[in-house]
């Protein structure tokens, strides 16, 4: 394989990991633009959906059931998460909301281990999500391809959301001015609670084509995935929507971009490589790509 | 009718408001007058349900608002326009405009509003796709006032409309002010333009340090030498932004 071919099957496979970043990234934007709050245990929906589908399709249920309901068991377990440790301290100070989060992490992951041993377990995707398409000289992943499309849908559906519907415009309000959205009667709880369903879906979709990429999952295989949302957040402007799906892209790009270039001794330390690239940027654009260049609001 | 009765608030240990009665007849235009601190936008924030007195009651049409939250309060009808305008700047004008009817569920008539807010300031109509963030001072006053009409206010309370403002705008702000008045809608003021608040108010009440220093009809206010001295004889419109 050589010249354009090359670049095409890289250019697939970087918009593939890209798409799911932007995934993620959507969930931390959405709960960061409203509340301040970088939620960290976001990636640990990643697991709890997938330990949930891994434990129905051992219990015999057909892939899809097993996926959809992992899917559900993540977004309930975000308007939980919500609901049970950050309603109660809305309002207080950005630390406090960033060291809950952190708890939440470690109290899910440690739940995770106790029900479920520390070691990974095999997740069996089913054939059709590991076939390869042969197009010319291109070997297309059948799973790549499906993440592209999956994330392409849920982001048009996601702009339809916040542009077209009442609720999606009230979070753009709240997330700009929440007194100013109070004063108008939005019920912010209800919008901060719809923030959090839709990024935990988002999250429960990645699960499912993270785990079943990877093949295995394990308590701890949250991480990871946040990481890079948050990296992908930070790039993009923090609490922007679009930039959060801009960054995520960026960085797939920059990922599988490095990827190739990097002589072999040092394709381990790509992320390292990564994140010099990320503080470069950081320090011509402090709030992102798409952040606003004013100061922090009072 | 609105009636605040020996109101107390206090944040750590600033003592905001001490012992605050005033009330808001239906069909009424109240001016609350005072200096930087004196309270007055306290006792909006306090009647919206935004900050919660350690005392005394708050009324209104006989509901508890004390005990209401924020949106059961915009669903009485009462409706807080605050300080420095606070539209949404990444939102349209539209959409904007959209949010201030979003506790209503006729949604058709809120569109003939709409309409009539157009007809108020056609300039928002012009503007109506543009992000909010675009418009001028005076727009986003107008637009911050429209967006509040949207609600339909049975009580609208109006904090500072003229603040920052070129005169002309000022001039505009409170033709409009007074239109609504004559429209039915019953208004609290707040202002620091005291000459122009009592030129439109029926009645008014002059805080200081959160207290009431007096209250009376606009006429009364302007007669009185304190209130001369103390405000109408220097320039009123000196508070920088």
């Amino acid at each position: 394989m050589t010249g354009p071919e090359l670049i095409l099957q890289q250019l697939i496979n970087a918009v593939s990991i890209g798409s799911l970043y932007a995934l993620m990234a959507i969930g931390l934007a959405m709960v960061f633009g409203i509340l301040r709050l970088i939620n960290f245990a976001h990636g640990d929906l990643i697991m709890v959906g997938s330990y949930v589908a891994l434990l129905l399709i051992v219990l015999g249920l057909p892939f899809v059931i097993a996926a959809a309901a992992g899917i559900l068991a993540s977004t309930l377990a975000g308007l939980l998460m919500e609901r049970l440790a950050y309603r109660p301290i809305r309002g207080a100070h950005e630390i406090a909301m960033l060291l809950t989060s952190f708890s939440v992490t470690i109290l899910l992951e440690n739940l995770a281990i106790i029900l479920f041993r520390p070691t990974s377990r095999p997740f069996p995707a089913p054939a059709v999500l590991h076939a390869v398409i042969e197009a010319g000289k291109l070997r297309l992943a059948s799973l790549d391809l499906i993440a592209i499309a999956v994330a392409a849908i849920l982001l048009l559906a996601l702009t339809l959301f916040v542009t077209r519907t009442e609720v999606g415009i009230s979070m753009r309000a709240a997330a700009q001015d929440l007194l100013a959205a109070r004063l108008m009667g939005i019920n912010v709880n209800k919008v901060i609670a719809a923030a959090f369903a839709i990024g935990s879906f988002m999250a429960g979709v990645v699960g499912i084509l993270w785990s079943a990429r990877v093949g295995k999952i394990d308590p701890l295989m949250g991480f990871n995935p946040v990481l890079k949302a948050f990296v992908a957040s930070v790039i993009g402007g923090l609490g922007s929507l679009p930039g959060a799906v801009i960054g995520a892209y960026v960085l797939g790009g920059l990922e599988i971009l490095l990827q190739g270039l990097l002589p072999s001794a040092l394709t381990p330390y790509r992320d390292a490589f990564v994140f010099v690239i990320l503080i470069a940027l950081l320090l011509f654009r402090p709030n992102g790509i798409l952040g606003s260049t004013e100061k922090e609001k009072i | 009718m609105l009636k605040l009765d020996k109101v107390d608030l206090s944040y750590g240990h600033v003592h905001a408001l001490k012992g605050i009665s005033i009330e808001v007849r239906d069909g009424e235009l109240v001016t609350l007058l005072g200096a930087n601190g004196a309270g007055k936008s306290s006792i909006l924030m306090a009647i919206s349900g935004i900050v919660r007195p350690q005392a005394g009651s708050l009324s209104y049409d006989g509901t508890d608002l004390a005990r209401a939250t924020s949106f059961d309060i915009v669903n009485l009808g009462v409706i807080h326009c605050p300080e420095g305008r606070r539209i949404f700047g990444a939102l349209s004008v539209q959409e904007n405009l959209r949010m201030g009817a979003v506790r209503r569920r006729d949604k058709r008539d809120a569109r003939v509003d709409m309409d009539f807010v157009f007809s108020l300031f056609p300039v928002l109509g012009q503007r109506r796709n543009q992000s909010g963030a675009t418009l001028s001072g005076g727009e986003q006053q107008m637009l911050a006032i429209g967006r509040a009409l949207m609600a339909q206010p049975r009580l609208l309370m109006l904090d500072e409309p003229s603040l920052g403002l070129a005169p002309i705008m000022v001039k505009a702000i409170f033709k409009v002010i007074r239109a609504l008045h004559q429209r039915g809608v019953t208004i609290l003021l707040v202002e620091q333009n005291v000459r122009q608040a009592l030129a439109v108010a029926d009645r008014g009440y002059v805080l200081t340090s959160g207290s009431v220093m007096f209250g009376g009809t606009g006429e009364e206010l302007r007669a009185n030498p304190e209130i001369e001295k103390a405000y109408l004889s220097t320039a009123p419109e000196t508070k920088s932004q």
